[in-house]
């Protein structure tokens, strides 16, 4: 068994006007060298789910997003996704904005094979108000009380960045938080993961190091070797997220074309080099709050 | 001492004492203030509050302000985003935050400003505001009292609920405490009316009233207690030994 794939081949899995969804947390362990292969493909028109940070800010810059299901977009450091924003404010995007627990939610459901799930939250607020689709639900028992059916998010295809991998798709998130990525795995029909590592199974440490096997292989449709492959993003505990490039990223909302020149359409190694190669990387501290 | 205490540490004093009777719940302070006004709280009249690192741990004592060794942390347990969703589904929380718009409902937006679908200005999102305002008790910190905050009508859209759908969340929903750069508020006035508890130094009741885009109730127009000389120690020399506080006001 052999799931090792190139970014390249990632791309023949993909199509436009599907739902993606991205795994990672805000500016936090992204799957970036994917997005940016996205981005510098012809695939458009994506539903793309995400607790989001550059990964859907990147896309909207590409003019990638039809629709974003989402809880929030930020890069932590900066607090707002200045190209998120622009793709907003200029009307580029339709949008389901759920609570960060609402989004858990749908994606546990599509997990567990669910239609929907019940939840109180959401009532009060106009994520009701924006969202007309989501129906309700009343409590068969005594209590009789009334829930949002918060439906399930199906994905056709997951994408997540793991710290290390085997060829059989055998992956750990070493950092403290998973966040929610074994949920994706599970709410997606295909997922792709990039890994810091590509190792044998015998390196991943047996016992040891499975506690760090958040989802199992079979979740695995292809696994991508991609060092640095979160940054902009942060890869605990390899490497924090780095503070300048976010910057200038969130500058380049104003006037794209320099980033462009300077980062994208590149290979993945290119990229690497082109923001300062994988030592320079591994030097960024990890954020401290 | 007292003669130079900054309206930072004022206000750090007065949001502490929002976790004042929690007893052993998960304290989130979100931003500056808010932060070492839970470490505070932690350290004075809650110490069996909980409080993480900022990422995903559990520690024994509030992480100060500022770098630090974070390998000293004493870690006591364990906290990621799953494990905070669970936390407050249950309702064993109480967050501390800063909207972009509080109502007189005391419903909060941090989503967008204008017209939805055609907004004005792009925010955050609703984040975890919906979940939290359901399912357990919030505070709030605003460092610009103002009528561009604190609105008239409603919020532009309600990310956090309100007093009107009080109802809906089995009677959970609260705003504890509201401090701001001109005083100290909660929601305890008739109706769940917004009322002023107290007036920082050098702050009228016209300033207040004049600042806010919906009517207030006054409980009381006395002038808000200074932090003790214990709490000045904690703030100084523990919770913000570089002074980060003080970037708050520009003072």
């Amino acid at each position: 068994m052999n799931k090792v794939l190139t970014h390249k081949d990632v791309l023949d899995h993909l199509q436009s006007n599907t739902i993606i969804g991205i795994g990672g947390w805000g500016a936090r362990r992204k799957p970036m060298s994917l997005v940016r292969e996205i981005c510098q493909s012809d695939i458009k028109d994506l539903t793309v789910v995400s607790y989001g940070g550059p990964d859907v800010g990147l896309l909207c810059a590409h003019k990638k997003i039809k629709k974003l299901i989402f809880g929030f977009v930020s890069l932590d450091v900066i607090p707002l996704e200045a190209h998120f924003r622009k793709a907003r404010q200029n009307k580029e995007i339709e949008v389901m904005e759920l609570d960060e627990g609402m989004l858990q939610w749908g994606l546990r459901s599509a997990a567990m094979n669910l239609p929907f799930l019940p939840t109180r939250v959401g009532f009060g607020t106009d994520v009701l108000t924006h969202n007309p689709e989501l129906k309700f639900v009343t409590s068969p028992y005594k209590d009789k009380e009334s829930f949002i059916a918060m439906p399930a998010i199906k994905l056709d295809v997951a994408l997540l960045h793991v710290n290390k991998s085997d060829e059989k798709g055998n992956t750990q998130i070493i950092g403290p938080d998973p966040f929610f990525d074994d949920l994706f795995a599970r709410a997606a029909e295909k997922t792709f993961v990039s890994s810091e590592e590509l190792l044998s199974t015998e390196e991943l440490g047996g016992k040891d190091g499975a506690i760090f096997n958040r989802f199992e292989r079979s979740l695995v449709t292809g696994v991508v070797h991609s060092p640095c492959g979160a940054h902009p993003t942060s890869c605990s505990p390899s490497y924090g997220f780095d503070t300048k490039h976010l910057k200038e990223y969130s500058d380049s909302a104003k006037s794209f074309n320099d980033y462009a020149d300077k980062y994208m359409n590149k290979t993945h190694q290119d990229y690497i080099e082109s923001v300062g190669g994988t030592e320079e990387i591994t030097k960024i501290p990890l954020p401290q709050f | 001492m007292s003669d130079s205490i900054s309206l930072a540490e004022i206000c750090i004093s007065q949001a502490s004492k929002a976790w004042q009777d929690d007893g052993e719940i998960l304290a989130t302070g979100i931003g500056l203030i808010p932060r070492i006004a839970a470490g505070l709280a932690k350290l004075t009249h809650n110490p069996d509050l909980m409080m993480t690192d900022g990422e995903t741990y559990l520690i024994s004592e509030p992480a100060p302000m500022g770098k630090r060794d974070s390998s000293a942390d004493q870690v006591e347990g364990y906290m990621s985003y799953s494990r905070v969703f669970e936390n407050l589904w249950g309702g064993k929380r109480h967050a501390m935050v800063t909207p972009t718009q509080l109502d007189s409902f005391g419903q909060t937006n941090i989503s967008v400003i204008g017209n939805y679908d055609s907004p004005k200005i792009q925010l955050l999102g609703v984040r975890g505001f919906p979940g939290n305002s359901i399912n357990h008790k919030n505070s709030i910190f605003i460092p610009n009292h103002s009528k561009k905050t604190f609105v008239e009508g409603e919020v532009d859209m309600v990310s956090g609920m309100g007093y009107k759908n009080k109802e809906l969340s089995n009677g959970i929903f609260e705003i504890k405490r509201v401090v701001t750069n001109l005083g100290v508020f909660d929601f305890n006035g008739k109706n769940n009316c917004m009322q002023l508890l107290s007036l920082h130094p050098n702050v009228s009741v016209d300033d207040v009233i004049a600042n806010t885009g919906f009517k207030i109730a006054i409980q009381s127009d006395s002038i808000t207690s200074m932090p003790s000389s214990e709490e000045l120690v904690l703030i100084r020399e523990v919770l913000d030994p570089q002074g980060i506080r003080n970037t708050i006001f520009g003072e």
